[in-house]
Order: C-alpha cells, then sequence, then structure tokens
C-alpha cells in the first residue's frame, strides 16, 4: 500500500460545542461543571441548576490539563461565563485525575451511569458505553447508581480507536461509516479476526478480492456489535438498553448489536457521548447542595 | 532423497530443500495475498538455488497459516508438529520451541524422545506476535530492523502500559512526545512483547533447552528481555525464520521414506 503523502484523515470527527441562549446561567443559584478527559476525546458540559447548560467535545491532546481546559472553554465560549463562575467541577474519564481545576475526581463508570438517567430516563438498567479506548457494560438502578459493571480497556476491538482504524483504512469519514455499513444487499460474515491489527489485513484480502467498501464496513461493524455483545451478555441485559459514548452515533454499529441482543436501544435527543460529562455536571450539582 | 518443506506465514513464504541430513537450499517471498503464487515462486527459487529439477523432489509437504493454498504440496502438517521437528533437527537437546513470528507465537514442550506433551499459542492478538514490533517501529519511525540494537542502548526503564498494538502506538506516540529517547521506548516495545511471551512459554513448561525460532528472533532486543524474563540463556539456530520450513522438509522425508522408494 503507497503511503500518500498529504492522507486524509479520515478518523478526524467533528469536535462540536453548545450552548442554551434561552437561559440565563447568571441568575441560576448552582453553576456545576463536568468533564470527561477521554482517551481520544474530552467532554464538558455545563449545568445550570440541574439543566443542561451548555457542552464541547474535541479531540484529547498529549496534555491532559490543557485539554480538559479547553473543552471547558469551548463549551462556555461567547457566554461570559468563565471558570471562575462554576461552583463545583467533577473530573472523569482515563485522565480525570489531571484536571487541575476540577474540585472532585470520579470515575467515569459512576459517571456513565448517571449521564445516562439523566439522558435517558429512569427506566435505564443496562448502558453500554462505548469509548475511544474502552467499553463497559454496566448495571445501574433507577437513581443511575451503579449495581455491576464489566469492562474492556485492553484490547482496541470493540472500541472507537478500532473504528477510527478502519475509517482511515477505507478512506471513508468516520462519520459516514454506520450508514455505509447499512447500505448491502445482504449480511456478509463479520471479520474473523478479533485484533485490530489483523482486522485490518483481513478487511485488505477483501477488498483485493472485490468485495465493495460498504461490504467490508458492514463485516467490520457486524464484528465489532458481535464483539460487545459478547461483553454485555456476560453481565446480562436487563431493559431498558441505552448506549453511551462515540460509537452510539454509529447507526451500523447500534443496529447490529440491537438485532444480535434482540432488543432496541433508548432513543434520546440528547448527545450521546456527552453522558459521562452529564454525569460528571450532576454529581457536581448534587455536592455542591450538599455544602460545597 | 531430496524433499520440500514450505511454511507459508502470514508475512513471507519460505521453502527449504533437503536431502538427507543436508539443507540444499532456503529461500524465502513476500506472502502478500497469493499465497499459492508465494510459495509455488520460493519453491522455484529454491529448485533454482540447489541446481535441481521439481522432479527430483521426492516429496513436497506444507506448513503454516497459508499451508492449505499450497494445493501442490503432497501433504500438510501443523505448525506445531514442523516448528517441533525443525528445531530437533537443528538442536537435539531441545526440550521448549519457542517460535515468534509475525503474526503468531508458539510456545511447545517436548519429552525426551521429541515428542510433542504440550504446546499454547497466540493468533488472535498482535501483541505477541512480530506485528505488534512493526507497528511500534512505524510510529517511531524506525526501520524495524533498527528496533532491536535500539534498544540495546536504552538507558532508563519506561514502563509500557498498553497491552494491545493498535493502544501501544498511541503510548508511543505520547512517549515521543513526553520526550522519551527513542532507545529508551524501542526497550519498552520488545521488553513488553517478551513479557507475553515469557508467560506464554511458562504456560506449557520451561525446560532447557530453550530453542527460539520464528522471524522475531533477529530482534536482539527482544531475545534480551525474553533471556531475563525466562531467566536461561536460548538457543537460536541459524536461519530461525526457516526452522518451521525445514521441519515441514522432515516430514516430507519421514513420508516419503515409509511410503516407497520407487519416487524419483
Amino acid at each position: 500500500m503507497a503511503e500518500a503523502e498529504q492522507k486524509k484523515e479520515f478518523w478526524r470527527w467533528k469536535e462540536y460545542n453548545w450552548h442554551n441562549p434561552d437561559l440565563d446561567w447568571r441568575v441560576g443559584k448552582i453553576v456545576s461543571g463536568g468533564v470527561d478527559v477521554g482517551s481520544v476525546s474530552s467532554q464538558a458540559v455545563v449545568m445550570v441548576d440541574g439543566e443542561l447548560y451548555a457542552f464541547a467535545s474535541m479531540r484529547t491532546g498529549s496534555d491532559s490539563p490543557s485539554s480538559a481546559e479547553n473543552a471547558f472553554n469551548w463549551a462556555v465560549e461567547d457566554t461570559g461565563m468563565t471558570l471562575g463562575d462554576i461552583h463545583y467541577i467533577v473530573g472523569t474519564g482515563y485522565g480525570r485525575v489531571n484536571v487541575p481545576f476540577a474540585h472532585k475526581a470520579i470515575t467515569e463508570i459512576a459517571c456513565h451511569a448517571r449521564g445516562a438517567n439523566f439522558i435517558y430516563g429512569p427506566g435505564v438498567r443496562t448502558v453500554l458505553d462505548m469509548g475511544g479506548q474502552d467499553c463497559k457494560a454496566i448495571h445501574c438502578d433507577e437513581k443511575g447508581k451503579v449495581t455491576s459493571f464489566l469492562m474492556n480497556d485492553k484490547c482496541a476491538a470493540g472500541t472507537g480507536r478500532g473504528m477510527e482504524v478502519f475509517a482511515d483504512l477505507l478512506g471513508v469519514s468516520i462519520e459516514d461509516v454506520g450508514e455505509l455499513s447499512l447500505q448491502v444487499d445482504e449480511e456478509p460474515e463479520p471479520v474473523s479476526s478479533t485484533c485490530v491489527v489483523f482486522a485490518k489485513t483481513e478487511a485488505t484480502g477483501l477488498l483485493r478480492a472485490g468485495w465493495s467498501r460498504e461490504r467490508v464496513l458492514a463485516a467490520y461493524c457486524s464484528a465489532m456489535a458481535h464483539r460487545v455483545v459478547t461483553l454485555l451478555e456476560r453481565i446480562g441485559v436487563e431493559p431498558e438498553f441505552a448506549i453511551t459514548g462515540g460509537i452510539a452515533k454509529n447507526v451500523g454499529v447500534v443496529r447490529r448489536i440491537e438485532k444480535e441482543l434482540g432488543i432496541t436501544a433508548a432513543q434520546t435527543s440528547y448527545d450521546s457521548q456527552i453522558a459521562g460529562a452529564l454525569g460528571a455536571a450532576l454529581f457536581g450539582r448534587a455536592l455542591a447542595q450538599k455544602g460545597k | 532423497m531430496i524433499t520440500a518443506g514450505i511454511d507459508v506465514g502470514n508475512k513471507y513464504a519460505k521453502v527449504v530443500l533437503l536431502d538427507g541430513d543436508r539443507v540444499l537450499a532456503r529461500q524465502s517471498r513476500p506472502t502478500g495475498f497469493e499465497q499459492k503464487e508465494a510459495a509455488s515462486s520460493a519453491l522455484v527459487a529454491a529448485l533454482a538455488e540447489a541446481g535441481i529439477s521439481r522432479e527430483q523432489v521426492a516429496g513436497v509437504v506444507a506448513t503454516g497459516a497459508g499451508k492449505s493454498e499450497v494445493v501442490f504440496a503432497d501433504d500438510h502438517i501443523t505448525e506445531v508438529g514442523a516448528d517441533a521437528r525443525g528445531a530437533l533437527f537443528l538442536v537435539p537437546a531441545a526440550r521448549t520451541v519457542v517460535d515468534v513470528g509475525a503474526e503468531e507465537g508458539r510456545a511447545i514442550r517436548l519429552d525426551g524422545n521429541g515428542r510433542v506433551v504440550d504446546f499454547a499459542m497466540n493468533e488472535k492478538c498482535a501483541a505477541g506476535a512480530g506485528s505488534f514490533t512493526e507497528s511500534m517501529a512505524r510510529a517511531l519511525e524506525v526501520d524495524l530492523i533498527e528496533m532491536g540494537p535500539l534498544s540495546l542502548k536504552s538507558t532508563r526503564l519506561v514502563p509500557m502500559n498498553a497491552q494491545c498494538a493498535v493502544f501501544a502506538e498511541s503510548e508511543v506516540v505520547s512517549l515521543i512526545h513526553a520526550r522519551t529517547s527513542k532507545e529508551d521506548i524501542a526497550r519498552a516495545v520488545n521488553d513488553a512483547m517478551a513479557s507475553r511471551i515469557v508467560s506464554m512459554t511458562r504456560r506449557v513448561g520451561v525446560e532447557k533447552e530453550v530453542v527460539l525460532i520464528g522471524g522475531v528472533a533477529h530482534n536482539v532486543g527482544f531475545v534480551k528481555g525474553l533471556e531475563e524474563g525466562l531467566e536461561l540463556k536460548v538457543v537460536i539456530p541459524e536461519g530461525p525464520e526457516y526452522v518451521t520450513a525445514l521441519g515441514a522438509a522432515c516430514a516430507a522425508r519421514e513420508k516419503a521414506g515409509n511410503g516407497g522408494k520407487d519416487n524419483g
């Protein structure tokens, strides 16, 4: 394979920010923040009296503290808010201990369950968080409290990072992978290699054998779905079932997980990728209420 | 009697021509995606090297991940069987054989009669095979063959946390950002891989002599890590990547010897 000089970065997903222009944070009693510094992406969320006010999602740089700060600053851009205006900030994620401005660090398992409870409602009992470098299956109660969990953080198979590798290999923007993978007449056999490195070789062979990109992506999405279903089945899936993290936006993986489990994932208008940071901001609010 | 052993690995197809106890020729070709073509072109090259014709070869046995693609072979044997035969041919005192190739790793324990007693293998994960070092060399922007010598110059132990080749690549990039020297990173990479092979070898039991074969045996940094982990010196035959093909040639000899002398 030729190494293109000015190779397009197909894996590079869009960074984004948002804030609610109809909400005046200055009148809020408690402004809380959550920062989820993941291995691949970082999210910041600001809540005003328990209502979602602003968020941002960015790629994590090589330096955790500045990744956290950048995400925060971008979330509150054009709002007049600064870090000092936030009463309580909770850090979470892989880089949580490296958020110097956080008042407290809480594990991402707890934060994802809490965030999913807010986003999808109190009926959620099983949360699948598909992150950049790990995958977690979490059971929680009606308050979003974790009752048990299982995780894979040792292997790229079944993680966002693995999907990035494939987007790059096939020259397909990561946002388009899911839709494209559904454009096949017939579902192909899943890619048989578990390891992403070997799956890459396998996929190259399939392309050479004349498979379309769509078919190869279908084979990979279904392998990934199968991989996480194995993890889910070890812990057991109790409805309602919700998916959080970046891969939740990949309809090709989500549909195949649903099909294999025979269960539909809960829907939401919120951004599933901010669940961890949102959970952190909710913990922040509760801690601020308890008396800072 | 001349026999041929063909080992179609994930990266290279290797051929060894054996005449009794003498190796006549050894050749390899990149496997690519045409395993059969790679195998036959390596065989053609080996025949040319030996200066003999295809008709003079009494038997051909194939092994390796792509063995079933070698339709012109008379027979196939498992990689474990080929590893054991090849290692014993070169090192009769071998009791443990460790084979680390591009995409697979194997540890085999033999009894005093050269029979396979136990084996363990990894073909599922790149972290325990040559691909791991290859990915890391790419991230470090050094040639694969540099990874060994470079790591011997390391002055500082740097831990490698990632167990996955994909994650380790990100970790190597972070280490580069943190201004860790290439020498120290190369050592961390080799040690990480060696520790995986050490645990696999311990699962089958370590008994001397320990023979290390497969292309990764050329990586001196890995060998050092392996010897430190196993707490003993390993024996590396000359041309370690050809030992499995040699084992297949030995199997072809056994078979042709039993089968009938009318061959050739």
